[in-house]
């Protein structure tokens, strides 16, 4: 998006938050969150293209407060002042009339404060034409499939309190496979906020290199336990766990949380795993639906302690907690787990015999409340022995305990960490990512 | 609306071999209540349009979320570059064909409109639920939530299609937590959010509502003492809303002829089954017979038409076991060579239409629920999914369900907790050894079918009767 365009959308939102400050009433109150994207999705199969094509989307999210009520209308912001401001009155007004039909709702926390941010991250992207040529002509004679997303992402933040923020950034993602013609695959992802030809041409080379492997007859391994090196990516897999069920607060209380043996002391992990969000990257916007801002650095479980849990402020209200900034949901944004010991080229020496993981995939609680987790290897996973690769293999279905993998069987994290992007699309382009190392563990549960 | 479009598509500045809009505007409500208070009250109004545009074989899309005409046609601009600028690298020479012209209209089947129960009436019935959910001190939360959509959509194109369809959809769900010391049991009305249907309010309230609210209560106490499951080999009977999950994930998938070509194999994955395999492959029992079928009035993924306008019709994906189609739409159709279903579908206006499901169902064949069970001297009834993973593949699967029953000697008798099973899909429906009949058929639905790239979350509808499996790995919770 041009620097003119994004201008005219902020100065379009800020009129509307102005608007409506206008308009409310001495016992109302109000947030307005805006998401809005201009994004070009370029879609390929057999370095062909697929699908392509640009969205240009932006909702705004009105939430109206009134005598310990509230109700919520989204619509949607195109940056035409006229079409914006009337959709926005009529949902004010909407909201008024079913205000008086709601119930208490005792938790109801109402904006505060005066907080203020503004960041706008530009970038160097591919120009749209340039994409399909750009992308595919370096990876022509692959079986290359996989999305290109990239454009500019918005989001934006205001209420009756006085509080505003707007966070708007150029990014991109590259997000591929590159498949062998026996089927096995490799994966990567590419992602930034200027495109840098040659650091694409190194990690398609890098890819080659890994698809030579695959072309190795694949092993079929007989379910067990297995000694395994898990890479970055895979790590990052199951970190996402702990944003379903984990490391919120609502859910310890609620009974929904895997992490509840954990905060009851009742297990602990390893001394070795250490857990923080971590936003100083700045790919990520600090602020949450309440316009608070989460600390840059929360540390959430250290030495394999849960020392802070994810608390939104109306979870703090209903528990008598103190809020530290999470999101509605509790969920972690930008989540980093601590490097350990394990230098690079000592990770195959060290696995010896055993499985190297590269990507999983469909993950799900089998067992939530002993946190046991289900899912499958996917991508570049080989069988090592004596510290060598020997073949790719079949994928095989896992079934394991955190408490374990993080717990008692964890061998090691690796001294470098990667960044593994967040690629999903969603309803909109997500941003951030996590920061993580690859970790070796033992006995890891393989059930089919 | 059909003038607006036409105007647009008239005014276009571009030289096109076809030009498609797909207007869409959808108004959706949730209301969410938890241990009797409310936690959200909300109505998001979206509304937007997706251009298409056919140059030399080559499309490409531009979406707006704004109907203006000035911002249609910029659209059209963009979508036209798009094409343009894949011209050379396209994967099949698409043609007007694929985009057949077409006239008509669909309407979802209600009694009672949207609005017939204001907000508050709303809200008091899910505190209602939530009131009543709580049979015992042990229920440490409890869950009602209600969500309605009234989704219109209108198709025109360059080759004179005029497509109008109106869906009204409402989702239900409920549920209860029950907590002694450090078990945790959740129980649901057949799984999280299974309860969704075309219709207006008349499904807010469904047929003995009281009795099942307290029925899911009393079963999540119940479980807080019932035995794990049994690590075993034994008969698995699934309920119709497990079968729900069983069809989507280990037919449904496998069978979407674009997974099968490959556009999937970076997110969703890829397929089992290969083209060759259509007309040939003995998918399972000759007890499986899987329609396609968008016709099943009040199921969620009901319509006439799908996203590129090709008519929707009912069509046996496997008959007595032998696959005979695929999930593909005419763009699939034309690049596989295989037979599809009109199921080009997109989860709005803002991404483009790709195969999907809509409405999947086993056909029901002979035997009452009594009549299953009475048949079995071991076994395993499963009740309502709480876990879901397949490979990318759709090969070997694992399932976890809320409730189950131990099957001893043709009766139902101690509950079993944290029921599992897992097998691969072939394996699994060659195992099929019984399907119940018309009384024990059931639909059911799920807003949250994920796939494509840019991802996309849409709705599906899934009927079964009971089934019964032979000799199938189940097991237990804990570490």
């Amino acid at each position: 998006m041009k620097i003119e365009e994004l201008s005219a959308l902020e100065v379009s939102f800020n009129r509307l938050i102005e608007s409506l400050l206008i308009k409310k009433a001495e016992d109302e109150q109000f947030t307005v969150r805006l998401s809005s994207e201009i994004s070009q999705f370029t879609r390929f199969n057999h370095a062909k293209v697929r699908q392509t094509g640009c969205v240009a989307d932006g909702w705004i999210e009105l939430t109206l407060m009134k005598e310990q009520r509230n109700s919520v209308r989204q619509f949607p912001f195109t940056g035409n002042w006229e079409v914006d401001w009337q959709l926005a009155y009529t949902a004010l007004q909407e909201l008024r009339d079913e205000l008086i039909l709601l119930p208490i709702d005792p938790y109801l926390v109402l904006p505060s404060g005066n907080n203020t941010s503004r960041e706008i991250n530009s970038g160097n992207l591919l120009a749209a034409e340039a994409v399909v040529p750009t992308v595919l002509e370096l990876v022509a004679e692959l079986d290359f499939t996989g999305i290109y997303a990239g454009g500019v992402v918005i989001k934006g933040y205001g209420d009756s309190s006085g509080q505003k923020h707007w966070f708007a950034t150029d990014s991109f993602t590259l997000d591929y496979s590159l498949f062998s013609t026996s089927g096995q695959a490799v994966k990567g992802t590419f992602a930034g906020s200027d495109w840098d030809e040659s650091a694409y041409i190194a990690k398609i080379s890098e890819a080659k290199k890994q698809l030579e492997l695959l072309a190795r007859p694949v092993k079929e391994l007989p379910r067990g336990q297995y000694k395994t090196y898990f890479a970055p990516a895979a790590v990052a897999d199951l970190l996402l766990m702990l944003s379903w069920g984990s490391v919120s607060e609502a859910d310890i209380q609620q009974g929904n949380s895997s992490l509840a043996a954990l905060w009851r002391k009742e297990k602990q992990l390893s001394t070795a795993f250490n857990l923080k969000e971590n936003f100083q990257r700045g790919l990520v916007p600090r602020f949450n639906e309440l316009g608070e801002i989460a600390a840059p650095e929360l540390s959430v479980i250290e030495k394999g302690y849960l020392v802070n849990t994810l608390v939104n402020s109306r979870t703090a209200k209903e528990y008598q907690k103190i809020a530290n900034g999470a999101n509605g949901s509790e969920t972690l944004r930008a989540p980093e787990v601590s490097p350990g010991n394990l230098v690079f080229e000592q990770i195959l020496p060290s696995l010896d015999t055993g499985l190297y993981v590269s990507n999983l995939h469909y993950l799900n609680w089998s067992d939530r409340h002993t946190g046991r987790i289900t899912g499958m290897t996917r991508y570049a996973c080989f069988w090592v022995e004596n510290g060598e690769i020997i073949a790719p293999i079949e994928n095989l279905r896992f079934d394991e305990s955190l408490y374990r993998f993080w717990g008692e069987n964890l061998v090691d994290l690796t001294t470098f960490q990667e960044f593994i992007p967040e690629v999903g699309t969603y309803e909109s382009r997500q941003l951030g990512g996590s920061l993580v190392p690859g970790m070796l563990v033992e006995d890891f549960t393989y059930t089919l | 609306m059909w003038s607006e479009l036409k105007k647009a598509i008239a005014s276009f500045d571009i030289t096109a071999d076809w030009i498609g809009i797909r207007a869409v505007k959808e108004t959706s409500t949730t209301r969410f209540v938890r241990d009797a208070l409310p936690q959200l009250n909300g109505k998001s109004f979206t509304a937007g349009a997706m251009l298409e545009v056919l140059v030399n074989g080559s499309l490409g899309y531009a979406a707006t979320n704004s109907l203006e005409l000035s911002s249609l046609q910029a659209a059209a601009q963009t979508a036209y570059k798009q094409a343009l600028a894949a011209s050379e690298w396209w994967i099949h020479p698409f043609r007007e064909s694929e985009r057949p012209k077409v006239v008509g209209e669909y309407k979802s089947p209600f009694l009672e409109p949207l609005d017939a129960l204001s907000p508050g009436e709303i809200n008091d019935l899910l505190i209602r639920i939530c009131q009543t959910l709580k049979v015992d001190d042990k229920i440490v939360q409890t869950i009602a939530s209600a969500s309605t959509t009234e989704r219109e959509s209108w198709f025109v194109s360059s080759n004179g299609s005029e497509v109008y369809q109106k869906i009204l959809s409402i989702g239900t769900n409920y549920g209860a937590t029950a907590q002694d010391g450090a078990i945790v049991q959740q129980r649901s009305n057949n799984g999280s959010q299974a309860n969704c249907y075309q219709g207006g309010l008349e499904l807010l309230k469904q047929e003995n509502l009281w009795h099942r609210v307290r029925q899911i209560g009393e079963q999540a106490v119940e479980l807080l003492t019932a035995e794990e499951c049994p690590t075993t080999r034994t008969n698995l009977v699934l309920a119709p809303d497990q079968m729900m999950l069983q069809i989507h994930e280990s037919v449904g998938h496998p069978l979407e002829i674009d997974r099968i070509l490959g556009d999937e194999r970076n997110y969703a994955g890829g397929s089992f089954v290969n083209k060759s395999d259509f007309g040939n492959l003995a998918y399972g029992s000759p007890l499986m017979n899987i329609t396609f079928d968008p016709s099943v009035p009040g199921e969620f993924a009901s319509y006439g038409f799908d996203d590129t306008g090709a008519v929707a019709t009912r069509e046996y994906l496997v008959k007595e076991g032998v696959l005979q189609r695929g999930l593909g739409s005419l763009e699939s159709q034309a690049r596989a060579g295989v037979a599809g279903v009109a199921c080009a579908r997109a989860s709005s206006w803002n991404r483009p239409a790709i195969d999907r499901m809509g409405n999947l169902n086993l056909e029901p064949l002979n035997g009452n629920f009594e009549d299953i069970i009475g048949g079995i001297e071991h076994g395993v009834y499963m009740e309502s999914n709480r876990s879901w993973s397949i490979d990318d593949r759709r090969y070997k699967f694992q399932f976890g369900c809320e409730y189950a029953k131990l099957i001893e000697n043709g009766k139902l008798t101690k509950t079993l907790r944290n029921p599992n099973y897992r097998a691969t899909t072939p394996e699994f429906w060659h195992s099929l050894i019984k399907v119940g009949d018309a009384t024990n058929w059931q639909m059911y639905g799920t807003p949250y079918c994920g796939k494509g790239e840019p991802n996309q979350a849409i709705w599906v509808g899934h009927g079964s009767p009971v089934c019964v499996f032979a000799n199938v790995e189940v097991f237990g919770g804990g570490t």
